[in-house]
């Protein structure tokens, strides 16, 4: 007989206590207080800010309507924008725009396939902030042609009077097919999200036009489980689609500068570092949207410290890739020896425009450095500041790519300066409008945290852990 | 009086109501189901549910997408018009790429959600369940098991014994 073996580390009668993980959810809240809590706040009293925040909003994106309408009646030389630099500030906003629209996608699609739990109280408000980014963005590339009411010739796959199709060669019409795919499918995306919390909302509706409304979008959800085991089939591939789509979507974007042959334009380093300066972007965004939101909101137990911890580092990260695409540009530009392009990256950095590459620098390279430090990072008031300067310097990034680099190509004669009229700021004031204004109505009317998903992560919704019923012997 | 369309019973948490799931697929029923708020974990291996074929839906979809994007460019630039530009060729699978990427994951989400739909029967604006008032929990934090009066098996004294025999606290009919 085998002598048996005494194991000194196991406890006599009882199985070793796994380590726990720090709570998603705060204060053991019950599942009914997760429902109770996200859909009082579209079912309570609009709060007293709300009114202010949405007439003000709402005033600045009127205001952009009414430019885009000076724009479209006049012509587009209402812009500052002229040879040398044909585009500026519209395709400076546009790749800002759809840049921050990033975040959503990678918080709901590439998150939910890396298993990050967290994502769980942050997808829904960081997709339609995607959303609303992406309807921003598209606004100026489609007004910057000019004639707009000829755009869907230029953009759709449709011939035009001579029975000329668009021209596929070109990285443009790879970005309308991009843009426009990229939208539709964050709409579904968000959709399909929305299911069973519209029927939360409906099952909760106490007047016959909320439970209507609620109740048709929610297209007769009853929580079946067999519905739920295509539906959760559904999310995982739309997830496994929406990845390689935000990834191949600010390359195409790139691809409009790196496929032309402008000197500072022409490098491959572009796709990869468009998309992490996206990703780098969208997390400054959603960061500056929920420090304010959590605590409006009350929903402290739901957005936790942790996760704007957790998104700090992805900041960081993100930031640290930007900061090496950087140094490897100028590197290439040395390297390559070609002296145009190695006096594009010069002028760059000491040229007419030396102010926004130092403002970019400054925002983009130094600021999220700071993440390195946990008191930072987990200082609220502190990652706020952090997140508007990633804002500023992203948005700072585009304009140096696009207009340092058109400004000033091979023929010194056709050199020029741009500056933009008050056309050019009011429009891309007023796209900060249209933004909020469409953020503000889906705090009010949507639950802006994934009820069902976040009931999902919690210890009480496992049916193998004490608190979801499971009795004895389990872990 | 309209017709019973089923019984309903209630559970407290995710572990009962899969463990009478257990029950219920054991008893060898096939028109019943479970309602939870969020997708319980291990529930469909407790109810007997195959893996789910979305997937085909997203596959079909996804090749129309890619070879749909590939044909429409090849038609436009090399055969209705042709444009020659810079000397390249009228058509390259490696210029046309790109749009039929996006065509590809455009059409496979489309089909995968219009496929979901149809699997599960929805959009249905009406359902007998969705009368109950007891049955409005199921978004909140309960948790039900639905056996219809279509099943064969079914009985109202037996199935209500089995449910009781689960665990149930509350078991009703529900009217069609």
């Amino acid at each position: 007989m085998a002598p048996v073996v005494e194991n000194k580390w196991a406890t006599k009668g009882s199985t070793p206590k796994a380590l726990e993980r720090e709570p998603l959810v705060l204060n053991q809240r019950s599942l009914g207080w997760i429902s109770d809590r996200v859909a009082s706040i579209v079912e309570g009293p609009t709060p007293k800010w709300w009114w202010p925040a949405f007439l003000i909003s709402a005033s600045v994106a009127g205001m952009m309507f009414a430019m885009i309408g000076y724009l479209i009646s006049t012509g587009v030389g209402v812009w500052g924008l002229n040879q040398p630099a044909g585009w500026a500030w519209d395709i400076t906003n546009f790749v800002f725009w759809i840049g921050i629209g990033h975040a959503g996608t990678l918080i709901s699609a590439i998150l939910f396939l890396l298993r990050q739990k967290w994502r769980t109280s942050i997808n829904r408000a960081a997709e339609a902030m995607t959303l609303f980014a992406v309807a921003c963005a598209g606004i100026f590339p489609l007004v910057h042609v000019g004639r707009v009411w000829l755009a869907p010739i230029f953009l759709a796959p449709v011939p035009n009077g001579n029975g000329l199709w668009p021209q596929f060669r070109s990285p443009l019409l790879w970005d309308v097919f991009a843009v426009s795919t990229y939208g539709t499918v964050s709409l579904l995306f968000w959709y399909v999200g929305l299911i069973p919390d519209l029927a939360t909302m409906r099952d909760r509706a106490t007047s016959k036009v909320r439970k209507f409304a609620y109740g048709f979008f929610a297209l007769g959800w009853t929580g079946s489980n067999r519905h739920w085991s295509n539906y959760e089939k559904a999310y995982l591939l739309l997830a496994g689609l929406s990845t390689p789509l935000v990834l191949s979507v600010h390359s195409i974007v790139s691809f409009d500068f790196a496929v032309s042959q402008v000197p500072g334009w022409h490098t491959t380093i572009f796709p990869p570092y468009f998309v992490a300066g996206a990703i780098f972007s969208g997390f400054g965004m959603v960061l500056t949207l929920m420090i304010p939101i959590r605590t409006l909101f009350g929903l402290e137990d739901l957005i936790t410290v942790r996760h704007v911890d957790l998104m700090g580092k992805v900041v960081l990260a993100t930031g640290s890739i930007v900061a090496y695409a950087y140094g490897m540009e100028f590197f290439i530009a040395w390297y390559g020896g070609n002296p145009n392009e190695l006096y594009a990256f010069k002028n760059r950095a000491f040229g007419p425009y030396w102010w926004a590459y130092w403002s970019m620098i400054s925002c983009n390279v130094i600021c999220p450095q700071l993440f390195w430090f946990k008191t930072i990072r987990t200082n609220l008031v502190a990652v706020f500041i952090i997140s508007i300067f990633v804002n500023i310097g992203m948005w700072f990034e585009r304009f140096v790519i696009i207009v340092t680099s058109l400004h000033r190509d091979y023929l010194p004669s056709s050199w020029g300066y741009f500056s933009p009229t008050y056309v050019d700021i009011l429009t891309f004031v007023g796209s900060f409008g249209l933004f909020c204004t469409l953020f503000l109505l889906f705090m009010r009317f949507l639950p802006m945290i994934a009820i069902a998903e976040v009931k999902g992560v919690t210890p009480q919704a496992d049916p193998h852990h004490p608190l979801g019923g499971a009795k004895g012997g389990h872990h | 009086m309209s017709k019973p369309y089923g019984v309903i019973a209630e559970f407290d948490t995710p572990a009962d109501v899969m463990a009478a799931a257990r029950a219920v697929n054991a008893a060898g029923f096939k028109s019943w189901d479970v309602h939870t708020p969020f997708p319980v974990h291990g529930m469909d291996e407790a109810m007997g549910i195959k893996n789910s074929p979305v997937g085909w839906f997203t596959f079909i979809g996804g090749v129309c997408g890619y070879t749909g994007g590939m044909l429409m460019i090849w038609f436009q630039n090399a055969v209705d018009y042709r444009i020659i530009v810079g000397g390249k060729p009228l058509f390259s699978p490696l210029f046309a790429f790109p749009v039929s990427y996006e065509m590809t994951i455009l059409f496979a989400s489309f089909a995968t959600i219009f496929g979901m739909l149809f699997l599960n029967g929805l959009p249905r604006l009406h359902h007998p369940l969705l009368r109950n008032r007891r049955f409005a929990q199921v978004t909140h934090d309960k948790f039900y098991v639905v056996i219809e009066t279509a099943d064969s098996k079914y009985s109202e004294t037996e199935t209500r014994k089995l449910l009781e025999t689960a665990g149930s606290k509350h078991i009703e009919q529900v009217e069609e």
